[in-house]
C-alpha cells in the first residue's frame, strides 16, 4: 500500500490556482465564490452518497440550517464570520444527528424521505416564524463583520471568495484524511458489500449515522458560507431543487473521489453562466442535453475524444 | 479428552420458518472446542440457512444460540464477529472497488479496534501492514494485492474470501464450501491451511466434496430437510446406513455438489 498517501502534484496545482483565482480575475470573484460553495457542498454529499452508497435527496435540509443560523447569528448576536461558520455548522451537525437516529432502522428508501421530510419542514417552519426568518421574504440584513477581524468583505467579493475558497480547502483536507482513513475504508466497505460488511464486524449504521452527521455539517458549512457572503438567507436554500442541483453536480464531476464534487461545481457553474449568456431563457434545455449524453457517452470518453470512433470494444 | 469437551458455540432448537416452508426444524448443534466439525447433507438441507441463523443474518423463529457460554441470540451480527465468531460465503462477498490489501487492512484494522480511526492512513499501522503481507503470502494473494478486487480471477478471489475471515481472527469458524470453484489442485492445500490453524479455533465446514470431508472432520453431523438426521465421528457417519440411505439411495452421487 502506498502509505502515506502523499499528495499529488496536479492537486497542489489545482488548489494554487483556485487560490489565485480571486487575484486573477477579481471581476469573477462572484462566480467563484458561487463555485467554492458548491463544491463544499458536493463534496459533503460525496461522504455519504459517493463513499457509503446512500441516496439523499433531501441534503439542503442542513445546508440550509447552516445558512439561516448563519444569517440570524450575525444579524442579532455577533457579525464575526468564523463564528457564523462555527455556529452554522453546529446547527446542522446537530440536525444531522437527529436525522441519522431516525434513519438507523430504515431502508434506503426510508432514508430519502425522511432527508426529504426534514427539509420540507424547515422550509415551511422558515416561512412561518417570519418574526424570526423574514418568512417569504427572506432573513435581509445581514452585515458580516470582518474575516479575523481585519479583512473586510468587499462589494466586488474578493474576500468572499477568498473566505470561501480557504473553508473548502480546510473541509476538504479533513475530508480527504476521513476517506483514506481505516473510518474510510468501512464506509466503502458498507458501499460496496454491507453483508460482508457486517460479516467482518463493522458496525454499519453507527458507521452510517456517524458519516451522515459530519457529512451534514459541512453542508452546513456551504450553507453559512452562502448566506455570509450574500449577506442573505431565503427559503431556497432548503429546496428540493438544490438538493437535486448538489447531486447533478457530483454527477458530473464523478462519484467516491471528493474531487469530483470540485471539479462538477467547477463545470456546472461556468456552464451555467456561460449558455445562460448566449440564451438566458432555455440555459437549463442545454444542462439538460449536456447531462444526457455525460451520462450516455460516459465521462471518460467524453474526455477523450479520440475513442468516439473507435471500435467499441477496444474503447 | 476433557478440554476438548468443551462447548464453544451451540445451537438449541433451532427453528426458522420462512411462511409455510420450515427450512430449519428444531435443530440442536454443539460445536466443541477446537473442533474440525462437518456439516454434510444434501442440496437444500438448510445447511447454509443454519449459518445464516448462528450468524445473525436471518432471525430465528424460536431456539438459541449460545457462543462461550452467552446467549448471542438477540445480537447483530457484526457483535458475534467481535465475539469471535467468523463466517465466510458460499458464494463470494468481497468489496468489489477495493484491493485484497486495503480490503485485508480494513478487516484487521476493524479487529485491531481501529476501525473508528479516521486520521490515520489506512495500513499506516506497521503491526496490520504486517498481519496483511502475512496473510496476502499465505494465500498466494500477493501477486495481486494491489489489483481491483473485480478484476481478479475466479480463484483468487475465492482465496481471497477466505483470508477475510481469518483476518478476522476467529475462535469460532464457519466455512460455507469454502473450495467451491477453486481448482481441484489448490484444494487440499487451502482446505489444510484452515485445518492447520491453531488448535483452540473451532470450526464447522460445511461441504460437499465427500473425500475432503472425511480428510478434514473429526466430527460430522448430517443435516437432511431442515433437521439434523445424525451426529458423529466420521467413521460413524460412513457406515451409518441411514447416511448412505440419504446419499446413495435417491441415486445421487456422493461427490454431488
Amino acid at each position: 500500500m502506498k502509505v502515506p498517501r502523499r499528495w499529488a502534484w496536479w492537486e497542489y496545482a489545482l488548489w494554487a490556482l483556485l487560490l489565485a483565482s480571486p487575484l486573477v480575475l477579481p471581476e469573477r470573484a462572484l462566480i467563484i465564490n458561487e463555485i467554492a460553495i458548491v463544491a463544499l457542498f458536493a463534496v459533503s454529499l460525496d461522504l455519504i452518497l459517493g463513499f457509503t452508497g446512500i441516496v439523499s435527496l433531501g441534503h439542503a435540509a442542513f445546508f440550509g440550517m447552516g445558512a439561516y443560523v448563519a444569517a440570524l447569528l450575525a444579524k442579532h448576536v455577533n457579525p464575526d464570520p468564523l463564528l457564523g461558520l462555527a455556529a452554522g455548522m453546529a446547527a446542522a451537525t446537530a440536525l444531522g444527528a437527529v436525522c441519522s437516529l431516525s434513519i438507523m432502522r430504515g431502508s434506503d428508501l426510508t432514508r430519502l424521505m425522511v432527508t426529504l421530510g426534514v427539509a420540507l419542514i424547515l422550509a415551511e417552519l422558515a416561512n412561518k416564524l417570519d418574526w424570526l426568518t423574514g418568512g417569504a421574504d427572506g432573513l435581509q440584513g445581514v452585515v458580516m463583520g470582518p474575516v479575523l477581524g481585519r479583512f473586510e468583505f468587499d462589494l466586488y467579493g474578493q474576500t468572499a471568495a477568498w473566505y470561501s475558497l480557504t473553508t473548502l480547502l480546510v473541509l476538504f483536507v479533513l475530508a480527504r484524511r476521513l476517506v483514506q482513513s481505516p473510518f474510510g475504508a468501512t464506509l466503502k466497505a458498507i458501499r460496496d458489500n454491507r453483508l460482508r460488511a457486517m460479516a467482518i464486524g463493522i458496525p454499519v449504521t453507527q458507521r452510517i449515522a456517524v458519516i451522515y452527521t459530519v457529512a451534514a455539517g459541512i453542508a452546513g458549512a456551504a450553507g453559512a458560507l452562502l448566506a455570509q457572503t450574500s449577506g442573505f438567507a431565503s427559503l431556497d436554500v432548503f429546496e428540493m431543487r438544490r438538493s437535486a442541483d448538489v447531486m447533478l453536480v457530483l454527477v458530473v464531476g464523478g462519484t467516491g473521489w471528493l474531487y469530483g464534487g470540485v471539479a462538477g461545481a467547477l463545470v456546472f457553474t461556468l456552464l451555467q453562466n456561460f449558455i445562460s449568456s448566449i440564451t438566458p431563457q432555455y440555459w437549463t434545455f442545454w444542462i439538460g442535453l449536456f447531462l444526457v449524453v455525460l451520462v450516455l457517452v460516459g465521462r471518460e470518453r467524453l474526455l477523450k475524444p479520440w475513442t468516439w470512433f473507435g471500435r467499441g470494444g477496444k474503447a | 479428552m476433557s478440554a476438548t469437551e468443551t462447548i464453544v458455540l451451540s445451537a438449541q432448537n433451532l427453528v426458522k420458518q420462512f411462511g409455510g416452508i420450515t427450512a430449519t426444524n428444531n435443530v440442536t448443534l454443539n460445536l466443541r472446542k477446537g473442533a474440525r466439525h462437518a456439516l454434510i447433507g444434501p442440496n437444500g438441507a438448510g445447511k447454509t440457512t443454519l449459518i445464516n441463523l448462528l450468524t445473525g443474518v436471518l432471525p430465528p423463529t424460536s431456539g438459541s444460540i449460545v457462543l462461550e457460554g452467552q446467549d448471542i441470540s438477540a445480537l447483530p451480527p457484526h457483535e458475534r464477529v467481535r465475539r469471535g465468531m467468523v463466517r465466510t460465503f458460499q458464494i463470494n462477498q468481497l468489496f468489489d472497488t477495493m484491493t485484497p490489501m486495503e480490503t485485508l487492512a480494513l478487516t484487521v484494522s476493524q479487529q485491531h479496534g481501529l476501525g473508528g480511526k479516521w486520521w490515520q492512513a489506512l495500513g499506516s499501522n506497521k503491526a496490520v501492514t504486517e498481519r496483511c503481507e502475512a496473510l496476502l503470502e499465505q494465500f498466494h494473494l500477493t501477486s495481486v494485492a494491489h489489483q481491483t478486487t473485480n478484476v481478479m480471477a475466479y480463484g483468487k478471489r475465492r482465496l481471497l474470501e477466505i483470508a477475510i475471515a481469518l483476518a478476522c481472527e476467529p475462535r469460532v469458524l464457519l466455512l460455507d464450501e469454502p473450495v467451491a470453484g477453486v481448482p481441484a489442485g489448490e484444494r487440499e492445500e487451502l482446505l489444510q491451511t484452515v485445518a492447520a490453524l491453531p488448535a483452540d479455533v473451532s470450526i464447522l465446514l460445511i461441504e460437499h466434496d465427500m473425500d475432503l470431508v472425511f480428510s478434514f472432520a473429526n466430527r460430522m453431523t448430517v443435516l437432511v430437510n431442515g433437521t439434523v438426521l445424525t451426529e458423529g465421528s466420521p467413521d460413524e457417519i460412513a457406515n451409518d446406513p441411514q447416511v448412505k440411505e440419504v446419499y446413495l439411495g435417491h441415486g445421487e452421487g456422493a461427490q454431488h455438489g
